[in-house]
């Protein structure tokens, strides 16, 4: 421990952080790692990972309550839901564990504790309050994420008013539940709560549920997640929320006319903000952006010299495979790697794992229009496809968007069984610069959900098969 | 690991060079840019330069070594942070030409700022430019040139951004010919390898005129072009006595009251289409989907204009007799002469006739006039000893030469129909039959 310069320290150990390190690791450059609580982060420990454990189980639950579609029988079916929390935490022990053998066979060196910046290229590590050891190097990347958002009045208690730290080891399933905001995080527990019994209501400030994706795929998961009894009120706020023994009263507005709801819980989802604070980056003299995140060139450098950033604390969109790219382009372009190349923001994938999953990449069919683009649209729907009849998903929808005049594939949007597993196959071909007709030239296996990909290609050019 | 420096291809079709000159030494620094050698080729002498910086670490082709083969390892190059011990275990071996030139992964002290690489589209790999789908095809709307173009993709491709960079500064346009030339994707080519008038070679060659390429010269140029590219060829060769056909020729134009004067030459007309009934696998077109066995014979034969060549048809020339040939090829050269053709009278045919015997050519080899299937070369008729019974003789005699399209017709088939050829052309009488 005597020895504390390194080429490149990172603070913070999540897909971002983790990521970086072992990269910078593998680049021959000497490595630290600190991180105050969990090796893999939020990620890992307190978002994308545990969460799909839990919507896993979720998803068995509903095949065994509907066996009798397949021809199969299941009596009494049940949850346990202590059982499940304990999966979902088994589950992201095992992945932390995973990292923290990635970090040492490495030979990245991690510091337990907080890192804060004390400019001139040193960085002090605190526990428990007490600064322990103080690091130099010439390269300092910040890693340190984003936390939930609060709004006034809806502060989250940890007891009636969650955020996803307690919706994902809850004791009990609430009997009727609040989701305020209604993206991916918001939807994700809303859809599992409601399959194990809760009577779910998602609020969101914007006229369509997960705002940011196109407004066809929207409505029809929407529709969908209706049909099973979801409730979404869309175009409204919440107001107030007024704690009780025996629930909480929330009060709902929409243009003008406000109403009242009395739920079990709630959980808040209206988006996270950045960890900026104490992280000493007044001290080194690193500039914040006009939404709070910190401003940051193409290759992740900062306002200050010899501080980096990346993830979530460098701005949206907040996304784990964001963090893990802007990581490897930070530490490759330290390393003087050739070829290092900015993030085209538009090539990131956003994916939400609620009934049916959405997907998708790229502009939406409006964002499209706006930026002036005269397009060509092509949708193909999962009811045409022998694969998800064969599942048994018949409900979903995939919708491809094209530049008219280069052919360009603009974007790829999609609503449906597995759709988060199909669409880095657009992901690729947009980042490789294919045309429609590298895509319809591409050979798709039948039988396979991903024909319904070739198909909406092939139906923005009038030539769908199937439909 | 050093950088591998390979001897670079200058041209579409080098395969080799000679090594000129070396203008850096071994611990030379080298920037991007910098010329580091000459490199000779059949026609030209040009300058390489460096596409990555560094220092020289070892140079393993010597100055003046001949036949260099492209994409060979010629020198080593030390990047930031490297030493000469780096070059202990270096690949000194010529790698696959399709192997990464260069190492990306090789790190540079972390502290050192590094230069930004600027990556050109095509480096040792030759000249092929490394560009996207979207960015080749607007460019392609736009009238770019993606030679013009530099690329800021991976490994230099060019990509979408370069397109839109290169419009916006108005530069790598294509020069006009270009997207005229879209519409004819063969044309382009073709054309794309013949070298132009602009280039600097002929500053070197003395004072010429320049004659602008007719539209027949146009098109002998294209068709034969393609030909000699996208047919195999192969020639079959053979010697045929034509004493008898030349008494019989004599007999026939002495006789009262001819209206016709019958040459060689349409003898020869009258035999290869008679041959060409009787092996009619050697009548035949290639296509993609089948081979195309004609019932009839329409025999083009290849006649000599004023700026080019032209070759009007025969058609049906097996069933005609010698006088009908006789007249009908004599109507056909006079009006091609004049440049009196209709369309119909020069395109289609199933086989051409080239006889170069006039001019005292003894053999040559045609190139096939596609579609067809095959060409007949005719040299000249002269006296040549010939071994007869095992003793030393005299005979006329001409030497055929065949070539075919090896996708349709085989050896043995074109072998079969020389045979039937030189048996007509030996014993004339059959002729008549």
């Amino acid at each position: 421990m005597s020895d504390t310069n390194f080429d490149v320290i990172v603070v913070g150990a999540g897909p971002g952080g983790y990521v970086g390190a072992i990269r910078a690791a593998q680049l021959g450059l000497k490595t630290a790692l600190v991180e105050a609580k969990h090796l893999g982060g939020i990620c890992l420990n307190w978002g994308c990972i545990p969460t799909k454990a839990l919507l896993r189980s979720a998803e068995i639950y509903e095949h065994m309550k509907h066996a009798a579609n397949f021809g199969l029988g299941a009596k009494d079916v049940s949850f346990d839901l202590a059982k499940i929390v304990e999966r979902s935490r088994g589950v992201s022990k095992q992945l932390s564990g995973g990292v923290g053998h990635l970090l040492k066979k490495n030979k990245v060196q991690v510091f337990d504790g907080y890192g804060k910046l004390l400019g001139g290229g040193k960085l002090s590590v605190e526990k428990d309050g007490k600064v322990f050891t103080t690091l130099s190097s010439k390269n300092i990347i910040m890693a340190t994420g984003a936390r939930a958002k609060s709004f006034p009045g809806l502060e989250p208690d940890g007891k009636q008013v969650w955020t996803y730290m307690e919706a994902l080891v809850p004791n009990e399933v609430p009997k009727s539940l609040l989701v305020i905001g209604s993206g991916a995080i918001g939807i994700e527990f809303a859809n599992f709560f409601h399959t194990f019994g809760a009577d779910v209501t998602v609020v969101e400030a914007l006229d369509s549920i997960m705002p940011v994706e196109d407004a066809e795929i929207s409505a029809f998961a929407k529709k969908a997640m209706e049909k099973r009894g979801m409730k979404f009120k869309t175009g409204t706020l919440v107001k107030k929320l007024d704690k009780a023994a025996d629930g909480v009263t929330a009060t709902l507005e929409k243009g003008g006319k406000t109403e009242t709801i009395k739920v079990d819980k709630v959980i808040t989802a209206v988006g996270v903000v950045p960890n900026v604070e104490n992280i000493g980056l007044e001290a080194a003299g690193v500039k914040l952006d006009e939404r709070g995140f910190v401003a940051i060139d193409g290759y992740c450098k900062t306002s200050a010299d010899g501080v980096y950033a990346i993830g979530d604390v460098a701005g949206a969109p907040c996304l784990a495979h964001k963090a893990s790219h802007e990581a490897i382009i930070c530490v490759e372009k330290i390393a003087g790697v050739k070829d290092v190349h900015p993030l085209d923001k538009s090539l990131i994938p956003g994916c939400t794992y609620c009934e049916p999953q959405v997907a998708s990449v790229g502009l939406t069919e409006k964002a499209a229009k706006d930026k002036g683009y005269k397009v060509k649209v092509g949708r193909f729907p999962f009811m045409g496809n022998g694969k998800a009849i064969a599942l048994g998903a018949p409900e979903g929808l995939v919708k491809t968007v094209f530049d008219e005049k280069t052919g360009e594939l603009l974007g790829a949007h999609m609503v449906g069984a597995e759709v988060t597993e199909l669409i880095q196959g657009f992901g690729v071909a947009k980042t490789l610069e294919t045309t429609e007709a590298d895509l319809m030239h591409t050979v798709f296996p039948h039988p396979t959900l991903s024909e319904m990909m070739h198909e909406s290609v092939l139906d923005a050019y009038g030539k769908a098969i199937h439909f | 690991m050093p950088i591998q420096i390979l001897m670079p291809a200058l041209s579409p079709t080098m395969e080799e060079g000679n090594l000129a000159k070396w203008c850096v030494k071994e611990g030379d620094t080298v920037e991007s840019g910098d010329v580091i050698a000459e490199i000779e080729t059949d026609k030209a002498t040009m300058e390489v330069e460096a596409v990555d910086e560094g220092v020289i670490g070892k140079i393993l082709v010597a100055e003046g070594t001949q036949g260099v083969k492209v994409n060979e390892l010629i020198a080593l190059l030390l990047e930031d942070g490297e030493d000469e011990s780096a070059l202990e275990g270096a690949d000194t071996a010529a790698p696959a030409p399709s192997a990464p030139a260069q190492a990306t992964d090789a790190p540079a002290k972390p502290d050192a700022a590094p230069a930004p690489t600027p990556a050109a589209p095509s480096t040792e790999k030759g000249d092929r430019i490394f560009s996207s789908p979207l960015a080749r095809r607007i460019a392609a709307q736009e009238g770019l040139d993606l030679k013009a173009l530099s690329g800021t993709g991976p490994r230099g491709r060019i990509v979408k951004r370069d397109i839109d960079a290169a419009l916006a500064a108005g530069t790598g346009k294509a020069t006009p010919a270009a997207p005229e030339a879209k519409a004819a994707p063969t044309a382009v080519a073709s054309e794309n390898k013949t070298i132009s008038v602009d280039d600097p070679i002929f500053k070197l060659l003395p004072d010429y005129d320049a004659i602008p390429n007719s539209n027949m010269r146009k098109t002998i140029a294209k068709r034969l072009t393609e030909s000699a590219r996208d047919i195999p060829h192969f020639n079959l060769q053979v010697d045929v006595e034509i004493d008898k056909l030349m008494a019989l020729r004599k007999e026939l134009n002495s006789r009262d009251g001819a209206d016709y004067k019958i040459s060689v030459n349409d003898f020869l007309v009258k035999a290869t289409s008679l041959a060409l009934t009787r092996v009619p696998d050697c009548n035949v077109a290639f296509t993609d989907g089948a081979i195309l066995k004609f019932k009839r014979v329409d025999m083009a034969i290849a006649v000599a204009v004023e700026g080019g060549l032209i070759t009007p048809i025969i058609k049906d020339a097996a069933s005609k007799g010698l006088a009908t040939l006789a007249n009908e090829a004599k109507d056909l050269a006079a009006r091609a002469r004049d440049g009196k053709l209709a369309p119909e009278e020069y395109q289609g045919g199933t086989f051409t006739i080239s006889n170069l015997g006039m001019f005292g050519i003894k053999s040559f080899n045609s190139i096939i006039n596609p579609p067809q299937g095959g060409i007949l070369s005719v040299g000249a008729g002269e006296q040549r000893p010939v071994v007869k019974g095992g003793a030393l003789a005299v005979a006329t005699v001409v030497t055929l030469t065949l070539a075919v399209d090896h996708r349709c017709i085989d050896g043995s088939t074109g072998a079969a129909f020389i045979k039937e050829l030189k048996a007509l052309i030996e014993d004339p009488i059959a002729l008549m039959l």
